[in-house]
C-alpha cells in the first residue's frame, strides 16, 4: 500500500518552506552550532498563545500548519510526533530554577510544557483534534517511528489523514554539555565546507518538519513513501539487513536511483557509511545533508523533505550532490546513521 | 479495526511500592497494604511534606540483585528489573524469534540528570559527564535492551502518563502486521526531584496518603516502578508451545484536546478512548468484569474520569478500582504496572482494593472496591491510563 506524502512544512537552519526553488542560497555558517532560520510566527499562531510557547513548540506548530495548509486539510485525523531530546528549553529552565531557588515558589509552566509530548498535545489542542496523538522519542529512530505507525495506521484506515513530524531543539544548556563529551567540531569555519576536510566531530543542528500522510492522493502529490526499517546494533548483519529490508520493497540494491546518506563529518563513522555506500549502491546518485541541517536527532526528518523535494523537482541540486549516476529520479532512499549504533533506511518514491 | 490473530500474554513482570515481583505484589494486595510512606531515597526539601510511593530498593541494592553496573539510572535498573521478570516468566528463547522493545518514560535519566546540575549549574564545566550520558528517555529503552539481548527492533514512548499503554498497543500492531512476533511492552518511571517539584508547583500533591475516588480527595501521590508484558504472535504460541495468561482484545488512543493539564469535565477524551477499546474488542460494557481506573486522586481527573465511566457503564457498572491508592502515581509506568494488574487479576480471578475509600464523589457516586477479594469470575478487564497534554488510552484485556 502507498502512503502519499500530501503536504510538507520544514523549519530548518535553512529556508526550507515559502515557494523558493529548492536550496536556492544555502546558509553558511561559522561554529559547531546550526539553528533554525524562524518565520514570522505570527502567521500561524494567535500572539497571545505564542507568548506561551517555547521556541521548540512554536518551530513544531508552525511547521505542522504549514503541511497542513499544503494539504487543504484544517484537523488531521492523527498526530503523530517523533523527538528525540524533547522539551529542553522547559527542562532545563525547570531544573535551574529548582536548584536556584532551593525547591520553593516554582512557576508549573515550564514543567508542564517538559513533557516530550506537550508539541504534539499543543498541536491537537489549537487545532482541536480529538485523534490518535502520540509521541516517539528513541533518539535518531523517533521519526523513523512516527512514520512506522502512521504506515500501519494508513493500513488499516487508508482514508485517514495524518500529521507526522519530527522536531528537535538546541539550547544552549544542551549545546554545552554535549560539546563536553567532545562530539562537535571545535574549529569550524563553514558549515557548508563539512565534507571537505577528514577531521574529527560533527556540528549540532536542530528542526522542525511535519508531513501530511494518507493512504489517498491529493491532485497535486508527486511522492509516497514505501517503507521504513530501524536496526538497533545490527553489528556484521547491517548489509544484510539493507538487503532484505529493499527486498521486502521489491528492490535490489542497485535499484535504488538517489541514496541520500546522512554522513554527520566525523570521520571514523562516516568511512563506514562510505564503505557500506560505495559497496552497495554504485550505480546510485549520492547525496548528503548534515552540512545543511547538522546533527540531530530528528535530522532524518530534514532528509524526509530533501528526498520529496528532489524527486518532485527532478534534480539534485549541486550543493548536496555527492555523485551523480545521471538516473531519472524515481526511487529515493534515506540512509541514516547516527553514532554508530543506529542505522534507519526510508524509501521514498515517485508517484 | 480489528486484530487479524490474537495477541496472547506470555509473560508479566512488575516492581512498584507494594512488590519488587508479581508474587509480592499479589501478597501486598491480599493484605491490603499501601506502599506509600516518606521519602527515603533523596534529599529534598519536602522530604517529611509529601507522601510518596517509593520502590523499597536502593540504587546499590538494585544493582546488587541485577548485577547491573554502576551509575545506571534508576529509571533503567527499575526497568530492567521488570522486564527481565516479564521475560523469564514467559519461559520464551527471545533469540528464536523477531524479537522487540517498547518501553515507555518520561523522566528517562532525570535523577542522574539532577545531580549533574547541582554542579554544572555553578560551572558549566562542572558535574560528573556520566550522570548525564543516560539522560534521554530513549537511552533508557536501550539499557534495558542491552541487558535482554534484544538488538533490531527498539522503540521508546512519552505520551506523559498514558505512555506505557500506548508502547503495549504500538507492540499489538507490529505483531498483528507481521512486522515482529514477540514485543516486549511497558514502561518504567523513577521518583525524581524534577516530578516531585513540577506536581507540586501544579498544587496536585496530597499531603497526605492519596484517597483516589474518595469525596475527600485532595491530589496525587507520586510513585515508581516498571511494568512490562510479553506480548506474543499466534504462531509463537503455537510452534513455541507457550502457555499464555490473556490476550489484549482492544485499545484506543484519543486526545481531550481541552487543556494542556487539565481533563474536560465531561472527560470526552477519557469516554472515547474507552468506546473505541470496547469497540475494538467487540464488547458490550456488560462484559468488563473489572476496571482499573487512572483514578489518581486529584479532584480533576477522578470527577471527569468518573463521569466518563458513569455515562459510558450506567448505574450497573463493573467492579472498580484505583491502585495508585497502594502504589502511587507512577507516571510514565503506570500503564505497564497496572496492565500486569489486569493480567492478575485476569490470572488469579481477583480484583484490588482502592484503599483509603469513604464517601463517594456526590455528582457521580461511583463506589469502588474496598477491599481484595478473590474468588470472582474476571474474562475481561479494562485498565485506563491518561496524561498531561489530553492524552487518553485505554486497553482491555481478556481470559484464554
Amino acid at each position: 500500500m502507498a502512503v502519499y506524502i500530501n503536504g510538507k512544512g520544514n523549519i530548518s537552519p535553512q529556508k526550507t518552506w515559502g515557494d523558493e526553488p529548492l536550496l536556492l542560497s544555502p546558509l553558511d555558517y561559522v561554529g559547531n552550532k546550526l539553528t533554525c532560520v524562524q518565520p514570522d510566527y505570527t502567521e500561524f499562531v494567535d500572539v497571545r498563545q505564542l507568548r506561551r510557547m517555547s521556541r521548540i513548540i512554536k518551530m513544531g506548530v508552525a511547521a505542522g500548519t504549514m503541511a497542513l495548509r499544503k494539504a487543504g486539510i484544517s484537523v488531521p485525523d492523527g498526530i503523530i510526533t517523533g523527538t528525540g531530546y524533547g522539551c529542553l528549553e522547559d527542562t532545563g529552565t525547570f531544573l535551574t530554577k529548582m536548584v536556584e531557588s532551593y525547591e520553593s515558589a516554582l512557576n508549573p509552566t515550564p514543567f508542564i510544557q517538559s513533557t516530550h509530548n506537550t508539541i504534539g498535545s499543543q498541536i491537537a489542542l489549537l487545532m482541536q483534534c480529538q485523534g490518535y496523538n502520540q509521541t516517539y522519542t528513541q533518539r535518531a529512530f523517533s521519526f523513523e517511528n512516527v512514520l512506522l505507525d502512521s504506515i500501519l495506521e494508513l493500513k488499516d484506515n487508508p482514508a485517514q489523514s495524518i500529521l507526522a513530524g519530527g522536531v528537535d531543539e538546541i539550547t544552549d544548556v544542551s549545546h554545552t554539555i554535549q560539546e563536553r563529551f567532545g562530539i562537535y567540531r571545535q574549529d569550524s569555519l563553514s558549515s557548508l565546507a563539512l565534507f571537505k576536510s577528514n577531521k574529527k566531530g560533527t556540528l549540532q543542528g536542530e528542526g522542525a518538519a511535519y508531513f501530511v500522510l494518507s493512504g489517498e492522493k491529493t491532485s497535486h502529490c508527486k511522492v509516497s513513501l514505501v517503507s521504513v526499517a530501524t536496526f538497533y546494533k545490527p553489528g556484521n548483519n547491517l548489509r544484510s539487513d539493507i538487503e532484505s529490508f529493499l527486498k521486502s520493497c521489491s528492490l535490489e540494491c542497485g535499484d535504488d536511483d538517489l541514496v541520500l546518506i546522512g554522513k554527520s563529518g566525523d570521520f571514523s563513522p562516516d568511512h563506514e557509511a562510505e564503505l557500506i555506500s560505495s559497496s552497495l549502491f554504485p550505480n546510485s546518485s549520492r547525496a548528503l545533508f548534515k552540512h545543511l541541517c547538522g546533527e540531530h536527532p530528528s535530522a532524518s526528518a530534514f532528509a524526509f523533505w530533501l528526498g520529496a523535494r528532489i524527486i518532485e523537482e527532478q534534480q539534485i541540486p549541486a550543493i548536496v550532490l555527492e555523485r551523480d549516476a545521471n538516473r531519472p529520479l524515481k526511487n529515493c532512499l534515506i540512509y541514516n546513521p547516527y553514532f554508530s549504533n543506529y542505522h534507519s533506511f526510508i524509501l521514498l518514491r515517485a508517484c | 479495526m480489528t486484530l487479524a490473530g490474537r495477541i496472547h500474554v506470555a509473560g508479566a513482570g512488575v516492581i512498584s511500592a507494594i512488590g519488587n515481583s508479581v508474587e509480592e505484589t499479589l501478597h501486598s494486595f491480599r493484605n491490603n497494604l499501601s506502599g506509600i510512606g516518606s521519602i527515603t531515597l533523596f534529599d529534598s526539601v519536602h522530604k517529611d511534606a509529601l507522601p510518596v510511593g517509593e520502590v523499597k530498593l536502593s540504587n546499590k541494592e538494585l544493582e546488587v540483585r541485577l548485577g547491573a553496573k554502576q551509575d545506571l539510572t534508576r529509571t533503567a535498573l527499575l526497568g530492567i528489573h521488570a522486564a527481565r521478570e516479564a521475560v523469564k516468566a514467559s519461559g520464551i528463547d527471545l533469540s528464536k524469534w523477531r524479537t522487540g522493545l517498547i518501553s515507555a518514560t518520561t523522566v528517562g535519566g532525570m535523577d542522574k540528570t539532577e545531580e549533574f546540575f547541582d554542579d554544572f549549574n555553578s560551572d558549566p564545566k562542572k558535574g560528573r559527564l556520566r550522570k548525564v550520558v543516560n539522560h534521554e528517555c530513549g537511552r533508557t529503552t536501550e539499557v534495558i535492551a542491552d541487558d535482554l539481548g534484544v538488538r533490531g527492533f527498539i522503540s521508546t514512548i512519552n505520551t506523559a502518563c498514558s505512555s506505557s499503554v500506548n508502547a503495549i498497543a504500538f507492540g499489538a500492531r507490529l505483531i498483528n502486521h507481521g512486522l515482529l512476533d514477540i514485543v516486549i511492552a511497558g514502561g518504567a518511571d523513577a521518583l525524581t526531584k524534577f516530578t516531585l517539584n513540577g506536581f507540586n508547583s501544579l498544587m496536585i500533591l496530597d499531603q497526605k496518603e492519596c484517597r483516589p475516588f474518595d469525596a475527600s480527595r485532595s491530589g496525587l501521590n507520586l510513585g515508581e516502578g516498571a511494568g512490562f508484558l510479553v506480548i506474543i504472535s499466534d504462531r509463537v504460541k503455537k510452534e513455541g508451545n507457550v502457555q499464555t495468561i490473556g490476550y489484549v482484545s482492544g485499545y484506543a488512543n484519543t486526545n481531550d484536546a481541552f487543556h494542556q493539564t487539565a481533563s474536560s469535565p465531561e472527560g470526552r477524551g477519557s469516554f472515547s478512548a474507552m468506546q473505541k477499546a470496547l469497540a475494538m474488542s467487540g464488547l458490550n460494557p456488560s462484559d468488563i468484569d473489572y476496571i482499573n481506573l487512572h483514578g489518581t486522586g486529584t479532584l480533576n481527573n477522578d470527577l471527569s474520569e468518573g463521569t466518563a465511566v458513569a455515562r459510558l457503564f450506567g448505574e450497573r457498572y463493573p467492579r472498580l478500582s484505583s491502585t495508585k491508592a497502594s502504589t502511587g502515581h507512577t507516571l510514565g509506568a503506570s500503564g505497564g504496572i497496572e496492565a500486569v494488574f489486569s493480567i492478575m487479576a485476569i490470572r488469579h480471578q481477583c480484583v484490588f482494593p482502592n484503599l483509603r475509600f469513604e464517601k463517594p464523589i456526590p455528582e457521580i457516586g461511583l463506589i469502588p472496591q474496598q477491599q481484595f477479594e478473590a474468588g470472582i469470575k474476571i474474562s475481561h478487564v479494562m485498565s485506563n491510563s491518561f496524561g498531561f497534554g489530553g492524552n487518553c488510552s485505554s486497553m482491555i484485556f481478556s481470559k484464554d
